[in-house]
């Protein structure tokens, strides 16, 4: 028997007051893999990822980690936060924390490890991804990129059964697009799974099992890159796609 | 057509004369005023009677040994009320923005403390406390005037900080808790950790203010008597029929908050360049 999905979510429904941002979302997400959730502002993608780190609550439907439900509605979201890890598009650091303060405060409040420990694993995980040296620094004194790459590391101490990106590059400027991206595609190297929002549609394209177009809070096509990319065939993929190819040539 | 271009050295040479120039207007007008509001003064007809009055140095030297004592004691009320007025205020701020439903009274509590406090004025909160409080008799009060003074100014001064409190905590963004409790923090360790440090840094200057107001305001335990500086300075202006002691007992206040008044302006400064730099970034 094989083992469950990482993430399974089935006919999640999220409102807003009467307005319906999630329309019974059903996906997948399978260990080591990556799936990428492409479509325009207000779609949904964002809504999405924060209801799977429960930061918002769903109004129907379930989502499963390793085949257990999270959200059941008496259940303690703190225990299952600690097991996922979410990545802002805005990078979200705490201005008042040095970049290492930043990156051990989870392991050290929320996962209970010694603080060497925690010191000790974040130096490794900066200096794997180009941040050696910057421990002392405070977020303002990065750039864009190195604050998003920091932002990435505070997540991956936690040990994350799964990453949840969320349009991680769009409020970089675009030199500093690829540093990111990067780092995204090593961790795939590495098996992580992953649940990705984003606009980067070359990146989509190369590194995701699958993509999913969201269009006003539901799936409306979902498939491999490849197909969904050359051939959409759902018509508002089409369009969606075909604006975003004007935008780049533009 | 080509104009001549302008090499650098012109250029700073330019600059550094509009820097002098500027400095020569504002230090001339700043000459011209002080010198004509102090003529005014001097000229005027009462001066020889106010410069007896207000500033003899016969009673200012006189007065000035006794008045160390009486600012010793606004110093030891100060600190005590402040230190209650932090951690109140804080609590009071804390209850008010937590949303746990068990803490509903609290809150309630607390909303019509803060804006009674916030709405009677000092002086007859004080006289409610000190006379109002010993009346009802009860043993467990203390019947030091001090003391019940003293809880008057925590009860209106905790009410302004508790507001500057709960500014602060709104004022930081809501990106910053959810980037907490995505990493496994429990909403009391995002509390602590990320959303208090950055809540307390931005209202430090309007806190100093309030700590400069208070310094103050200690002074009207005076009414009931203890021998604070401003009650030693009235007894000898009544005694000397003159108002210097009065001026010597300004001067003890000064040299506390002028510095007090100088920081925060400082610290106002400085957090608007970072402001700006953030915009800029």
């Amino acid at each position: 028997m094989s083992a469950p999905p990482v993430l399974e979510l089935r006919g999640v429904t999220k409102f807003y007051g009467e307005r319906e941002v999630l329309g019974g979302i059903d996906l997948t997400v399978e260990e080591g893999c990556a799936v990428a959730l492409i479509g325009s502002s207000g779609s949904g993608k964002s809504t999405l990822l924060r209801c799977v780190d429960l930061l918002e609550e769903i109004d129907d439907g379930d989502i499963y980690l390793d085949g257990a439900a999270i959200t059941d509605p008496g259940a303690d979201p703190v225990p299952i936060r600690r097991r996922l890890g979410l990545v802002f598009q805005a990078y979200n650091l705490f201005p008042h924390k040095s970049v290492i303060e930043n990156v051990v405060l989870g392991a050290v409040r929320a996962q209970g490890m010694a603080h060497g420990d925690a010191i000790a694993a974040g130096h490794a995980l900066l200096e794997r991804f180009g941040l050696a040296g910057r421990e002392r620094d405070y977020p303002d004194r990065l750039s864009g990129g190195q604050q998003q790459r920091v932002a990435i590391v505070r997540a991956l101490m936690t040990k994350p059964r799964a990453l949840l990106l969320d349009e991680v590059t769009s409020a970089l400027d675009p030199e500093l697009v690829g540093e990111v991206l990067g780092i995204i595609a090593e961790l795939k190297g590495d098996g992580m799974t992953m649940l990705i929002a984003t606009h980067e549609m070359s990146f989509a394209r190369e590194f995701a099992d699958e993509v999913c177009h969201l269009d006003g809070g539901r799936i409306v096509e979902r498939g491999a890159p490849a197909q969904i990319f050359s051939e959409p065939r759902h018509p508002a993929t089409q369009r969606f796609l075909a604006r975003l190819l004007q935008g780049t040539r533009g | 057509m080509h104009a001549t271009p302008t090499t650098r050295a012109a250029r700073q040479q330019a600059r550094r004369q509009r820097a002098r120039h500027s400095i020569a207007i504002s230090a001339t007008s700043t000459g011209v005023v002080i010198a004509g509001l102090a003529v005014a003064i001097v000229l005027s007809p009462g001066w020889r009677t106010v410069r007896e009055t207000f500033f003899s140095w016969h009673y200012f030297k006189q007065v000035l040994p006794s008045l160390p004592g009486g600012f010793w004691l606004d110093v030891q009320i100060f600190l005590v009320v402040e230190a209650i007025v932090l951690a109140l205020g804080l609590m009071i701020a804390l209850i008010r923005t937590v949303r746990a439903p068990v803490l509903f009274p609290l809150r309630v509590v607390s909303v019509v403390f803060v804006d009674v406090m916030r709405g009677v004025p000092l002086l007859i909160l004080l006289y409610l406390f000190v006379f109002g409080l010993l009346a009802l008799g009860f043993s467990f009060i203390p019947s030091d005037e001090t003391i019940l003074a003293g809880a008057a100014l925590v009860c209106c001064y905790a009410a302004y900080v508790s507001e500057v409190f709960r500014a602060g905590i709104e004022s930081v963004h809501p990106s910053q808790p959810a980037a907490a409790l995505a990493l496994g923090l429990t909403r009391p360790q995002a509390l602590r950790h990320v959303v208090m440090p950055q809540a307390i840094r931005a209202v430090l200057p309007p806190l100093l203010n309030d700590f400069i107001s208070l310094t103050k305001d200690v002074s009207l335990v005076s009414i009931f008597g203890p021998l604070e500086i401003v009650r030693i300075a009235q007894i000898n202006a009544d005694q000397y029929f003159n108002y210097t002691p009065y001026i010597a007992a300004a001067a003890f206040y000064l040299v506390i908050t002028l510095p007090l008044i100088r920081i925060v302006d400082h610290m106002r400064s400085r957090a608007l360049r970072r402001q700006n730099a953030l915009v800029l970034m």
